[in-house]
């Protein structure tokens, strides 16, 4: 392709992507009766009420609070187990080490609407239902296999002379693995709690099925208050735009390292 | 590089091990009970056995959510892992273009899932939606919510919005890992576009794509929260796939029994596929570095 073309072509792709973004960010800016009066497009009349309602309403700021929680529960919860265990799988061989790295991988792979039922009994007899600590347990299900998935390929990249050459000097290995070896593979890390930060954050039905109101994630709050109210379309594009702004943010701290986090192809 | 033997090593993979068990095991050994009994209330069961799953697997929907599944699996890869490669392609390689397509790379992938359908919604919808008020300007009748036909349309454009960038960034990262010389070489040689594309970029890539496609495979066939919101299921069950039917089930109708046995089921399909996946990624492994 000639390099014009090119950039005609993915000028396009990019401004399809954008576009039902758009159309949703203007709608937020646009009062109800507004959006379903006429078709415009770009708010002709642009309104923040919409959001003022968002920041303004405990039960609906509450929501992001809630989502913001559970993720960095879980992501913190992942990394913590994740990373001496993917130390262990690129470093050592034991006993059923590749069966327990397939069994991992499976869980990554599970249909969440299995999982329903029975997660929401377990963590009713343990009376954790509507806590942020079941839902980001719930989470952990994926994300921590995910993680160690991610971790152990970074991990596989440092030669071993390194932690042996460590070892000779008298390290031991706690002492070596956090002095040394996390500041190796940092970006690692970074990438690792990036991709846990964007499942938990993107998951819906564990979160909803295992919260009431006090843990009730954005998502779940949406979708409660358009069965309440009618539809109020502002509103829920409103609050569907700011689901998307931690995410961006996120993406802007990690966009040097994310391509290198795909290209081992372990997401 | 031999790894070195030492079973101690279990202590660090232990934690992993129970806070996984935790969240796999235990729930799916309720699944296998409910799976056999018949319950009426609390403390009220009968067993079973095979009944639930005899009965399941003569299910008629079932089976459409399952054809359903595959068809709407197949029709995503044929579509996102071309569509995928040719963006991957047209990418920058330096400058502040690779950063900025990168990020907008990213952001359909970090919008939660029910948000997805959500924008969609909004979108596609013929009286609010720029896109259904378009088609239906053109005088196509477009309504997703009546027309099975359209709902499929919708469901697959948002499908292909939201997944397509996962395949880009996969591929782009696999073109990224070829070394320049390859393409000094091939301009030496005089080799067209179509040439260094077929006998360099697409055989270097096969290791990304490979997982890309299972990926994508894996992750359209447990599809659950956007066509649950943008279409529920319908119109009617047209758009009903394997995890909306499970839902209904379970917490819908709350038949436990035969929801059970369905569970297991769809997890030892899902189980099957995984230990391809895991085969073909080993052998992808050993070939060539990715």
């Amino acid at each position: 392709m000639k390099p014009k073309k090119r950039t005609i072509l993915l000028a396009f792709y990019f401004g399809l992507l954008f576009l039902p973004i758009y159309w949703m960010l203007n709608m937020s800016l646009r009062t109800n009766a507004d959006i379903l009066s006429v078709l415009t497009l770009y708010p002709t009349d642009p309104t923040l009420v919409n959001y003022i309602k968002i920041f303004t309403d405990p039960s609906w700021y509450s929501g992001y609070i809630n989502s913001m929680i559970y993720v960095a529960m879980n992501t913190t919860i992942s990394l913590t187990v994740a990373l001496p265990a993917a130390y262990a799988f690129s470093r050592y061989r034991f006993v059923g080490d590749k069966q327990i790295f397939f069994w991992l991988l499976t869980n990554r792979m599970a249909p969440a609407a299995v999982f329903l039922l029975p997660f929401f009994q377990l963590y009713s007899t343990l009376g954790l239902i509507d806590t942020h600590i079941a839902v980001a347990m719930a989470h952990c299900l994926f994300n921590v296999p995910l993680a160690v998935w991610i971790l152990e390929g970074f991990m596989s990249g440092i030669p071993r002379e390194i932690d042996e050459t460590a070892f000779i000097d008298g390290y031991s290995l706690p002492r070596f693995f956090i002095t040394v070896f996390i500041p190796l593979i940092r970006a690692g890390v970074g990438v690792t709690a990036f991709f846990c930060f964007m499942f938990s954050w993107v998951e819906l039905l564990f979160a909803r099925t295992l919260t009431v109101t006090d843990a009730k994630p954005i998502g779940a709050i949406m979708t409660r208050t358009i069965s309440a109210t009618g539809l109020d379309w502002g509103l829920m594009a409103a609050a569907g735009v700011l689901t998307i702004v931690p995410g961006a943010l996120v993406i802007w701290f990690v966009r040097n390292h994310m391509a290198k986090g795909f290209a081992l192809g372990r997401v | 590089m031999e790894k070195w033997d030492n079973n101690n090593a279990w202590f660090l993979v232990l934690p992993v091990f129970i806070i996984v068990a935790f969240s796999a095991i235990i729930p799916l050994m309720t699944v296998v009970n409910y799976s056999v009994q018949d319950i009426f209330g609390p403390g009220e069961r009968i067993f079973v056995g095979s009944e639930w799953f005899k009965e399941t697997l003569a299910n008629r929907r079932l089976h459409e959510a399952l054809w359903r599944q595959f068809l709407f699996s197949g029709l995503v890869l044929l579509i996102e892992m071309p569509l995928g490669v040719m963006i991957a392609l047209a990418m920058p390689k330096r400058g502040w273009g690779v950063s900025f397509s990168l990020v907008t790379l990213a952001l359909p992938l970090l919008i939660p899932w029910n948000v997805i359908g959500t924008i969609w919604l909004i979108f596609t919808r013929p009286d609010i939606g720029l896109f259904g008020f378009i088609i239906n300007s053109m005088g196509i009748a477009f309504d997703h919510t009546a027309s099975p036909l359209d709902a499929w349309i919708t469901l697959m454009l948002m499908e292909v919005w939201h997944w397509t960038p996962l395949v880009v960034l996969l591929a782009y990262a696999g073109l990224r890992a070829i070394p320049e010389v390859y393409y000094q070489a091939a301009k030496i040689d005089g080799a067209s576009a179509w040439a260094t594309f077929r006998y360099i970029q697409l055989p270097k890539m096969r290791g990304v794509l490979t997982i890309a496609l299972l990926l994508r495979f894996m992750d359209s066939f447990l599809i659950y929260a956007e066509p649950f919101v943008l279409t529920g299921g319908g119109p009617g069950n047209s758009t009903t796939f394997l995890s909306i039917y499970l839902v209904k089930l379970a917490v819908g109708q709350f038949d436990l029994g035969p929801a059970a046995a369905f569970s297991i089921i769809y997890f030892l399909i899902v189980l099957a596929l995984c230990f391809v996946f895991y085969q073909v990624l080993q052998n992808v492994g050993k070939g060539e570095r990715v």
